[in-house]
This record gives structure tokens, sequence and C-alpha cells, in this order.
């Protein structure tokens, strides 16, 4: 993770009082004071360039959700899909009403394909999260909490992994994931449902990408371990378990999810290289393959598929990384005290 | 301060054992049968089995019980585990699939051309990204270092494929400045240096600042403007010495990462390299290369991170191996 640093977009005096804050402190009934996440909430929406990238973010995610849609729509209809249409009539046409982006070699729409691509990127960009978050969580946990051989071993297990190249690591996953998914039977099966290429991908950058959530997420737990509490919760025979997952967790979620929107657009970006390189989706519209297709057009000066994936690709992994410098500048308390004492 | 570098020296082994370990997890026992898997579906099974032999893949996975109780217990080492570990300590990979040469040989040719595109990169970025991000880190809280900042975020959005595309069409297409692809004189190296110092820039530079800036709240830097220093001052003689020692964890860290090279530089221009090796045995599904190259990284990077420490031992007397 990187380090956390003074953001010029926070606004000065991050945490308003409530307006009514002092006229509840008078009265007897119960008040809920504002949790975090309220206080994160209210700071990120006054932060305008945060809630744009929200706002670019939900709508490509609608993208996903629509072409996610019209993928299983036309698989299940057994029916070749708009964005695999092949019109030889059509070859390279340049962007007019009926083809915004032009077509590609085959005639296929470069639009409908970009618009494909952004399914593949957040198929990627979730799965990814959902394989690494887990295994980062859950270790650095145990870590954390009961310390001693369980610390020893999970840092020896994350020194190691964190010593091996990350592209290579990515490579070596990859290639076995693929040797499995089109030799095994199960792997067939599995790969008849779902795309191998994402499977092999996300699986890839997923088991190799954990190690430094693992270690904040150790971290934070070795601080909160001897918190009141957490005392309190033991004395009160509370599980182990429970208390790490229950009691501790809502106090780190927030590096989970800053975790998670930054390890997002890494996600998409790798995915872009992986398939460009061959090794990662295929026969499916991805934004790398549609690169790695649109480069020897660039040369006869069509660049409207390159630009297309390109601009696609480039406005969602901005939004995700300006929104997650955003969201860490919210949720890290630590980030708050720093930005109230400025030289 | 002896006892701590040979317990940190000794710390590597186990570290290296546990990198062999989670490969061949993953190559052998997790993995598909190489053999058939380099060899395609329309392997006979006479190759199949030829190969197997030659990779040591007919043997059992961890220890040889069988041959150890027929011909005495020195056989119970003849196995997949002991044959890869003999292979690391020997640093002899066998032979590359595709090409038939030594690996050892394949790695060693590479590690010049590697180290010819990357160590240029590595500090020129280093010298650039640094004065980049005192200039922001001076100008901090004005439009400049603002859109400094959003300059950088925006050139890490832009995927590497899309500099390297944009840089051969322009600069060596278009403009004729640059040979487009090939590796024989230095003037083919000013292109790849020049994408990959682009590519790279942004992050480093938001780093820079963000470290400069976590040391601009520090109290002595508040002394320091107190007792009148002026803003140049403190900036380039309390702020960047202090700085100092983020910047060179952060830069050292990376270092081991010019052996395993810029993957994808290398390939895009033609450059011999370790990842130009790689990615060549990615697409031919070349196993043996693979492991090779991912074992052989991993270690450049532990004794890479070995000496780091150690330095960091000699240099501040409160690091003490917990």
């Amino acid at each position: 993770m990187k380090q956390q640093g003074p953001n010029t977009q926070v606004p000065k005096c991050p945490i308003p009082a409530p307006p009514d804050a002092l006229v509840r402190l008078g009265t007897s009934s119960p008040t809920t004071p504002a949790t975090l996440w309220q206080i994160a909430w209210r700071q990120l929406r006054r932060n305008r360039l945060a809630m744009v990238c929200l706002g670019i973010i939900m709508l490509y995610a609608g993208i996903a959700v629509y072409a996610e849609g019209t993928y299983w729509y036309y698989r299940l209809a057994q029916q070749t899909a708009p964005y695999r249409a092949v019109d030889f009539n059509h070859r390279f046409a340049d962007p007019s009403l009926n083809y915004p982006l032009g077509t590609d070699a085959l005639g296929r729409d470069v639009f409908r394909q970009v618009v494909q691509g952004t399914r593949v990127a957040f198929e990627v960009g979730i799965l990814t999260s959902l394989i690494a978050i887990p295994i980062a969580v859950l270790l650095g946990a145990f870590a954390g909490y009961f310390g001693r051989k369980t610390d020893d071993a999970v840092v020896y297990t994350y020194t190691v992994f964190d010593s091996i190249p990350g592209l290579l690591f990515i490579f070596a996953v990859n290639i076995v994931i693929r040797g499995l998914l089109t030799h095994t039977p199960s792997g067939q099966t599995l790969s008849r449902y779902f795309d191998p290429g994402v499977i092999a991908v996300a699986l890839g950058i997923g088991l190799t990408t954990w190690v430094g959530l693992c270690r904040l997420i150790r971290g934070e737990y070795i601080k909160h371990r001897d918190r009141q509490y957490v005392l309190a919760a033991q004395a009160l025979g509370v599980r182990p378990v429970a208390i790490m997952f229950r009691h501790i967790l809502p106090n780190v979620l927030h590096l989970v999810i800053i975790n998670f929107s930054l390890r997002f657009p890494g996600a998409i970006l790798t995915e872009v290289v992986l398939s460009y390189l061959g090794i990662g989706v295929a026969g499916e519209p991805s934004w790398g393959i549609m690169i790695s297709d649109a480069k020897i057009r660039l040369w006869q000066g069509r660049w409207y598929e390159l630009g297309g994936a390109t601009l696609a690709m480039f406005f969602i992994v901005l939004a995700f990384n300006l929104f997650g410098d955003a969201l860490r500048d919210a949720l890290d308390p630590k980030l708050r005290t720093a930005e109230a004492k400025t030289a | 301060m002896l006892a701590y570098i040979i317990r940190r020296t000794l710390y590597v082994i186990p570290v290296v054992f546990g990198v062999a370990l989670v490969t061949f997890f993953l190559f052998h026992v997790v993995g598909w049968d190489p053999a058939s898997q380099m060899l395609g579906r329309h392997a006979s099974k006479d190759e199949i089995t030829a190969l197997r032999t030659e990779l040591g893949l007919d043997l059992p996975k961890w220890v040889n019980f069988s041959a150890a109780s027929r011909q005495g217990w020195t056989h119970l080492f003849d196995s997949q585990w002991f044959f890869y570990c003999k292979q690391i300590v020997t640093f002899d990979f066998g032979r590359s699939f595709a090409s038939q040469q030594k690996i050892s040989t394949l790695m060693l040719n590479g590690i010049v051309p590697s180290l010819v595109l990357a160590v240029p990169i590595f500090f020129i970025e280093l010298v650039v990204a640094i004065s980049i991000a005192l200039f922001a880190a001076y100008y901090r809280n004005t439009w400049v270092d603002r859109s400094l900042v959003v300059l950088c975020v925006v050139g890490m959005s832009v995927s590497y494929l899309v500099y390297i595309l944009v840089g051969q069409y322009v600069l060596a297409y278009r403009l004729q400045w640059f040979p487009i692809w090939g590796y024989e004189s230095v003037k083919y190296l000013i292109l790849p240096v020049l994408v990959g110092l682009i590519s790279g820039l942004g992050g480093e530079v938001r780093f820079y600042r963000t470290v400069m800036l976590d040391e601009m709240y520090q109290d002595y830097v508040r002394t320091a403007f107190a007792k009148g220093c002026r803003q140049r001052t403190v900036l380039f003689k309390h702020v960047l010495k202090n700085a100092m020692i983020p910047i060179i964890t952060h830069t050292v860290i990376t270092i081991p990462f010019l052996y395993t090279g810029n993957l994808l530089l290398e390939t895009f221009f033609g450059i011999p390299g370790v990842g130009y090796l790689a990615v060549e045995a990615i697409n031919s599904n070349d196993i043996p290369v693979i492991k090779a190259t991912v074992m052989v990284g991993s270690i450049v990077y532990v004794i890479a991170s070995l000496v780091t420490d150690i330095c960091y031992a000699l240099v501040d007397p409160r690091i003490k191996l917990r």
C-alpha cells in the first residue's frame, strides 16, 4: 500500500459537527453518533471530483450489467450476438450513425465490442477481488489476532509470496490454470460454463496480489488486539472467531474498501496486458484483444478501433484511481489528523 | 550487529525453500502434466513418455520409496521434488522445450540486454521523478501542484500498451526519429527507454510527492520555518534529506525487478532480455523456462532484499530482527 499523504482535494475542516449535535447533547433520548461511514460519506459527497468519478463508475457498472445480459441472452438463445456478427460487406467501415466507431477487419461493430469489453473488465476486477481479499483478510486476521506461531507462519507465507516477481508469477499461475482447464474433465466442464480466459486471468492476478492487503490487515489486528473493547469481549467469553470477525473486522473494513477500489483499475490494466499477450481472455471481445487486433490497423491509419478500446479503458481506470484516492482520504482517520496540523 | 546479519542471512534459506515449494506445488502438484501440455494434443504416447522421462516426470512426486527399498536408501531422493531442488542448487534447469538450448545459458544471455534497457530507465526515472516531486512540493496547495497530481493520475491510468503503440507509431513510424524494433545500437534503445520512463513517471512522482509532503508536516519543518528558513532551504536541506529514507526503501525494492526487466518493453521492441524470454516461453507453453525464470527471479529478489536490510542495519542502529 502506498504511504498515506495529505491530498489537496480534502477540505480543510473535514468533520463538520452536525447542526443539531449540541441540542442532542442536552436531551436524554438515545442518539447515535455519526459513524465513520456517515462521516466519510459526508466528506466524499462534498468532493465534487469524487462524485463525478462515482457517477462514471456507476455508468460503467450499468454498461457491464447490460453487456452481461446481452451476452447471456444470445448465449442461451444460441444465436450469434450482434457484436460477433461478421459482415464482409462492411469491413473497415468508417464511423457512422450505424457504426459509431466503425467496424473491424471482419465487419464487426467496434462500439459493441467496446461495450462487451466492459463486461470482461468488470468480471476480472470483481473476481480478482473475490479471490484476493478473502485470502488477505483471513490470513491477516488470524496472524494479527493470535500472534506467536500463527503469526510466524503467515508472515513466512507472505514473505515467500512477496519474493516472487509479480508478472512472472501471474504468468506461471496462468499457464498452470490454462492447462487444468483444457485437460482435466472438471476443468473442461467449468470452462463450458465460464470463460476459461477470465478464470485463468482472475486466478492469476488474485492469487498473487493479496500480500499487501494481508500485511496491512495484520498490522491493524495487532493494534486492535489489545484495545479495551476486545479485552471486554474476551472477558465476556466471546469466541475468538467472533471477536475477530464481528468485533474487530468492522474497524478495519475501510482498508478493504480502499484496497478494492485501488485494486480494480490495476486488475483491468493487467487483464488487458495478458489478453494482449494472448494468454488472457480469448474468443470474447476484450479491450486487450481489441488493442492487439487494432495495432496492425494503426499502421494503415485506422485509429478508431484502438482509440475506442483505449479511451473506454482510460476513463474507467482514471475514475477508479481518483475515486480510490478520495475514498482513502475520506476513510482513513490517520490522514485526517495529518491534515489538521498543516505546516 | 553481527548476530543480526547472520540471522538475516540465514533467513534467506527458508524463503528460497518456500519459493521452491510454491513453484513446485504449482507446476507439479496442481498443474496438469507439463509434458502433454507442452506437446499439444496431437502428440503420440511415445513422445509424451520420452518427454516425461527427460523432465523427470516419471519419478514419484516427493520421495521414492520403491526405488529406496530395491536399490538402497540413496535412491529415496530420486523424486521430482529432489530433482527440482538439484536443478535450483546447480543452476541447471535443463533445456528449453522450444529452442532446445540450455535454460541457464538463455537466462545468462538475457541479463545484459535486460540491464541495458532497465538501468537507464531506473536512474533517469529516479532523478526526474524526484525533481518533479520537489517542484510539486515547492508549489504545494497551488494550482501547479494540483494539476501535476491530476496529470500523474491521468498518466497512471493509460495502459502501458498504449504508450508503446503510440510511441512506436508516432515517434518511430510517422516522425522516423527512432528505429521501430531491434537491438543493434544505442539508437534502438532510446525509444524503449523513453516509453518506459514516461509510463512509469506518474506513479513515481505521486509517491515521492506524498513522501515529501508527509515530511512537510513534521515538527522539525515547523521549527525550521519558525527560525526563519526560506522555503527553498527547508525543502532542499531539511525535507529532501529526511525523505531519503522512504525514497531509498522504495528504490531498492525495485532494483531486483531490473533483472526480470520490462517484460512488455522487451517484447515490443525486440530486445532479447529475460522478459522477452519469459513472454516467448508463455507463448510456446515452455513450462521449464517459465519455472526457471520465476525461480531465479525470486532468488535475485531475496538476495537483493537481504543486501538492503544489511545496509539498513549498518546505517540505522535501531533496526533489529524481531
